[in-house]
């Protein structure tokens, strides 16, 4: 390299242009990060982008911008480009701040855009003394020069302009540098000299091996820490990319207890984690509370509440078989992240439980019907809402697989939820992760169970029991009726015809077989006499479990009714549900977990002190104005005024007339007037 | 010697008037300490005692100021004391219910801000000076209602429960109230500070369509209920970082429309009518220097706070990463301004656009792009 190819990068490195340039290409790259969502699983890009991009983007590192070389590099000149800027500009700027310039020649005053010149009877001596003494009452630092015939004062203020600059420039280089450190740098040179190799898959973590391990005194990192109630953890998880490692903790941290406290609209409003910290060397225990804004710092190791998972609960289930006629029910128990087998005579299936959510705060409120005046409805408090927000109890997610290895995910909430003034139980259902859940409506019967709607479900759906209710609905429906016995065998067939058609495909397989059967005229009525009959039949098997369980007969009201036609709708559509059982949570025991973030970033101080650096030097260049006033008084009476500065801003103008006039004032005054002012 | 005591020392220049304000603002804080001091933490007492020597000085500046506050107190205490701690008054008393109460005031607000805009844009095309002074006198009367709403909604937010208040600067629907309220105030200070109102047409433009928003984001999205903060949000440092940041966000669009009216004037549209180029240049520069400090410093609070709440103080999270490219977008107009010396057509561009970068980061982020920071979402 000669010297002018070095003195040439230097001059570009150190160019105002370079410099902007830079700023606009940072902004830009921060840019593409925002747009492409950052550290998410390479499935998600894979099925985003196909095969072929997705290849391309990992190359250009699009899923971790911000840790890609490139964008690095881009950081690293800017931080040469404004390290070679204070190394050009400090020794200038710091001279500029000492120096007073009081040797200035009058020939270069008179070319300052900001001059006057005064007239004054007083002998040079004092007219020197009363603009250095106005002048120091104005905020500023004087020096004299006594030359031939003449004194010139010179002032200046706001020096601490240029400080401004060099602090506000080492902050961006101070900044960048503990970022660094912070950053995963030292992870990815570890990775590079091939010490560490990133885990993948779920393989057990007790077994990973050293070479995915990270020591305790490892520099910086951010990792996650999960751990049940009750249970002790003394790693945390690192993700990299789509893999992860493990960073090793000094301490055990035991988990007492997670806590979730809710504001009365049911929106969470504390999570909280009881934990005790057992030091691995000294085996001294610290117990500590860790909420969301309250860490805690433990040897340079700071931990957070990030979030919370379930811990293994216990759930207490029945499995309701769905199979026609069955009615069979099985009881379960089993924790969350257990796989059940569900031994069934034609095909047996694993019960997956994947989630219990204790609570769910769902807007079951109706929009206001009395939309009156939209106005006056934004009128008055801040306190109104149409949101009904509502906790409605837990839920458990989980999946039925079949032997196929195929599944389909349920989403059931344990108790019923009101809708239309009535209660349901609501049992959801999708084929994929990405579609909505389809929620069948069970209603609840009058003791809020789901057994009326299991029992009246299976009595339609065994052909022996069919036939029972036929004959009982005929008789009710005839009853005092004197008809003939072919009449009466004929409306029984019929209503147990219609009950075999609903049962084979719900509302589905009635609607089909008019389609088919009948001329287009007679439909709409045939429907509506189906349908009459089906309610009727149903009717009476309620009757009929109600007494086959020896219990009084619900009164013929509204509510029998409602429950009819909502149980009809729930039957059809349980031949939609997916599953040959119906899994039914009756209770639980609550296990949580805490997932808890280790953060270890010793570069955290020096970025702090950076942006001290900053906000002093950005206030220092932009509140604090440099000024310099030149005063050159000759013994002839003459006084030249100058005034200069490194910002040129509409106040200066003002400044320099008010100075100006204000000296004219004080060099025209009388000798005696003199010193009243000068405080 | 009247004029070498033009300038004296702060101190020696304050009337009976401004230290009555600064008196009524240590008795208000000494108050609220006895009051409610057991509910505060360190940090918010801390916050409480810097408030009246901040105020007063503020106040002392700016003598119209002092009147404002004066009459917020006023206003703030009349609707707080007519609610008797009964939320329910909101909707009975007449005066909580046509004035006072927050969702009326702020409406007051919004269409006193429209108004003004029309008395301002009559005042420039009419050159009428009556004109323009309604304009301020309306602008003056929105902030006035609008801070009343906010000190009113504070205070409704804590009848819903102890556990519910707090500051409303939480959600979109509470910082697009602030966002008007301190882009007027930056308004009228420069007005003050320039003798024009000329360029009350142009800021009123930018606060208009916040306003408009505003109305849409109420009417259609029913945004304005108070909702309890998230664990998240619960924490002093929203008190200062969100102000801070709107204070530069506020300077970032009043510049911006002060670039429009330069533009505009070197087309030679309403150009006898507007300010000299130097002076909207000026205006510009100040603005942009004004915000480019608060935004510096909301920035760093808002990474202090990130190293309490989400274990780091940067991450790359799109709102931080937004706010870095609207800081490093002013970092270089104010190179181009300082150093390179330059002035003109590409300052007033970039000063327009900016405000399109800015919005991004205030509303555009929120709108399609997902992280932590989504507290305001659409």
């Amino acid at each position: 390299m000669n010297r002018s190819f070095r003195h040439n990068l230097y001059e570009l490195f150190s160019s105002m242009r370079f410099a902007i340039s830079l700023l606009t290409i940072l902004a830009i790259a921060s840019a593409i990060g925002t747009v492409l969502k950052q550290g998410e699983a390479y499935n998600a890009y894979l099925n985003q982008f196909g095969p072929f991009w997705f290849g391309i983007f990992e190359r250009l590192g699009l899923y971790a911008v911000y840790h890609a070389g490139w964008f690095l590099t881009i950081l690293a000149f800017l931080v040469i480009s404004t390290s070679l800027c204070i190394l050009r500009q400090a020794p200038q700027m710091l001279h500029e701040m000492r120096t007073y310039r009081e040797h200035a020649k009058e020939s270069s005053l008179r070319q300052f855009a900001h001059r006057a010149e005064l007239a004054t009877a007083l002998s040079v001596e004092q007219a020197g003394g009363r603009i250095e003494a106005h002048l120091r009452q104005q905020g500023y630092q004087t020096r004299r020069n006594a030359r031939a015939g003449a004194l010139l004062i010179a002032a200046k203020a706001g020096s601490w302009n240029r400080l401004g600059y060099i602090l506000a420039h080492s902050a961006i280089v101070t900044i960048c540098i503990g970022g660094l450190l912070d950053g995963d740098l030292p992870l990815n040179l570890h990775l590079w000299l091939g010490n560490k190799q990133i885990a993948r898959g779920t393989q057990s973590l007790d077994r990973l091996p050293p070479a995915s391990r990270l020591p305790v005194d490892h520099w910086s990192y951010r990792g996650n820490i999960f751990v049940p109630e009750g249970k002790r953890a003394d790693f945390a998880t690192v993700n990299i990319g789509d893999g992860f490692l493990i960073q090793e903790l000094p301490f055990d941290l035991i988990l007492k207890k997670f806590h979730v406290d809710y504001y009365s609209t049911g929106a969470p409003k504390r999570f909280a984690s009881d934990v005790v910290l057992v030091d691995k060397k000294t085996g001294i225990s610290t117990a500590r509370t860790i909420e969301v804004n309250k860490p805690f710092t433990y040897q340079g190791i700071t931990l957070y509440q990030a979030s919370f998972e379930d811990g293994g609960s216990v759930l207490r289930l029945k499995a309701h078989s769905l199979s026609p006629g069955s009615g069979e029910v099985l009881d379960l128990t089993g924790a969350v992240g257990d796989a059940i087998r569900l031994t069934r005579r034609d095909a047996p299936l694993t019960l997956e439980l994947t989630n219990l959510r204790p609570i769910n705060v769902e807007n079951i409120g109706s929009p206001r019907t009395d939309t009156g005046n939209l106005l006056e409805k934004h009128l008055g408090s801040g306190a109104k809402s149409d949101r009904d927000l509502h906790n409605v109890g837990p839920s458990i997610l989980f999946k039925l697989r079949d032997n196929a290895g195929q599944a389909r995910e349920f989403n059931s909430y344990m108790l019923p939820i009101e809708q239309e003034g009535r209660r349901f139980f609501l049992a959801g259902v999708r084929d994929a992760q990405a579609d909505d859940f389809r929620y069948m409506r069970i209603p609840a019967d009058r003791e809020g169970t789901m057994t009326t709607w299991f029992e009246l479900r299976t009595l339609l759906t065994d052909p022996a029991a069919r036939a029972q209710i036929a004959r009982r609905f005929t008789a009710a429906a005839l009853k005092g009726d004197a008809v003939s016995e072919t009449l009466r065998s004929k409306l029984s067939d019929t209503t147990e015809h219609t009950l075999g058609l609903y049962a084979d495909g719900g509302y589905e397989g009635l609607d089909k077989f008019i389609r088919t059967t009948l001329p287009a005229a007679e439909q709409q009525k045939a429907a509506e006499v189906f349908v009459k009959v089906l309610q009727g039949a149903a009717w009476e098997a309620l009757q009929l479990s109600r007494e086959q369980r020896q219990l009084a007969p619900w009164p013929m009201d509204g509510i029998s009714a409602a429950f009819i036609n909502d149980s009809l709708n729930a039957i059809s559509d349980s031949f939609h549900y997916g599953a040959p059982v119906f899994i039914e949570m009756t209770g639980f025991d609550l296990v949580q977990a805490s997932v808890i973030q280790a953060t270890r970033s010793p570069g955290q101080y020096i970025v702090y002190l950076g942006c001290a650096l900053l906000i002093a030097g950005v206030c220092f260049m932009l509140y604090v104005r440099e000024r310099r006033f030149f005063a050159l008084v000759k013994e002839d009476g003459s006084v030249l005024l100058a005034m200069s500065t490194n910002r040129k801003t509409l106040d200066f103008e003002e400044t320099f007339v008010r100075h100006r006039d204000q000296l004219q004032q004080l060099l025209t005054l009388p000798e005696s007037d003199h010193g009243t002012h000068s405080g | 010697m009247e004029l070498i005591q033009a300038n004296p020392p702060l101190l020696r220049r304050l009337a009976p008037l401004d230290w009555a304000a600064a008196l009524l603002l240590a008795l208000g804080a000494a108050y609220a300490f006895r009051s409610y001091g057991g509910y505060m933490d360190g940090y918010e007492k801390a916050f409480l005692v810097l408030a009246v020597p901040t105020f007063s000085w503020l106040a002392w500046q700016w003598s119209a100021l002092r009147n404002l506050m004066g009459l917020i107190a006023l206003l703030s205490l009349a609707g707080i004391s007519l609610y008797q701690g009964d939320l329910a008054r909101a909707e009975q008393v007449f005066w909580l219910k046509y004035f006072l109460s927050s969702q009326t005031a702020i409406g007051w607000m919004c269409a006193l801000f429209f108004m003004a805009t029309g008395a301002f844009w009559l005042g420039l095309l009419a050159r009428s000076d009556f004109a323009e002074r309604t304009g301020s006198a309306l602008t003056w009367t929105a902030v006035l209602m609008g801070f009343t709403g906010m000190m009113v909604r504070w205070y409704e937010s804590y009848l819903i429960g102890t556990d519910v208040g707090h500051i409303p600067v939480s959600n979109l629907y509470e910082v697009f109230v602030l966002f008007s309220l301190i882009t007027a105030l930056l308004y009228l200070h420069y007005e003050r500070r320039y003798g024009t109102r000329r360029l009350g047409a142009f800021v009123l433009l930018v606060i208009s369509a916040a306003v408009g928003f505003l109305l849409w984001y109420t009417f259609s999205r029913d945004a304005q209920g108070i909702q309890p903060l998230v664990p998240a949000l619960q924490s002093y440092w929203m008190k200062i970082h969100v102000p801070a940041n709107f204070i530069g966000y506020g300077s970032f669009a009043l510049a911006a429309m002060v670039g429009v009216a330069w533009l505009l004037q070197s087309r030679g549209i309403l150009a006898t009518r507007l300010p000299a180029p130097v002076v909207l240049e000026d205006v510009m520069y100040k603005s942009i220097a004004v915000g480019f400090a608060f935004f510096t410093i909301a920035t760093i609070l808002g990474a202090l706070w990130a190293a309490e709440a989400w274990g780091t103080y940067w991450q790359w999270d799109p709102k931080e990463t937004w706010a870095l490219i609207v800081w490093l977008n002013y970092a270089a107009w104010l190179h181009m301004r300082l150093t390179k010396g330059l002035r003109g057509a590409v300052l007033a561009w970039w000063s327009v656009s900016g405000l399109v970068v800015t919005s991004f980061a205030f509303l555009g982020v929120n709108m399609f792009l997902s992280g932590l920071h989504s507290y305001g979402s659409l």
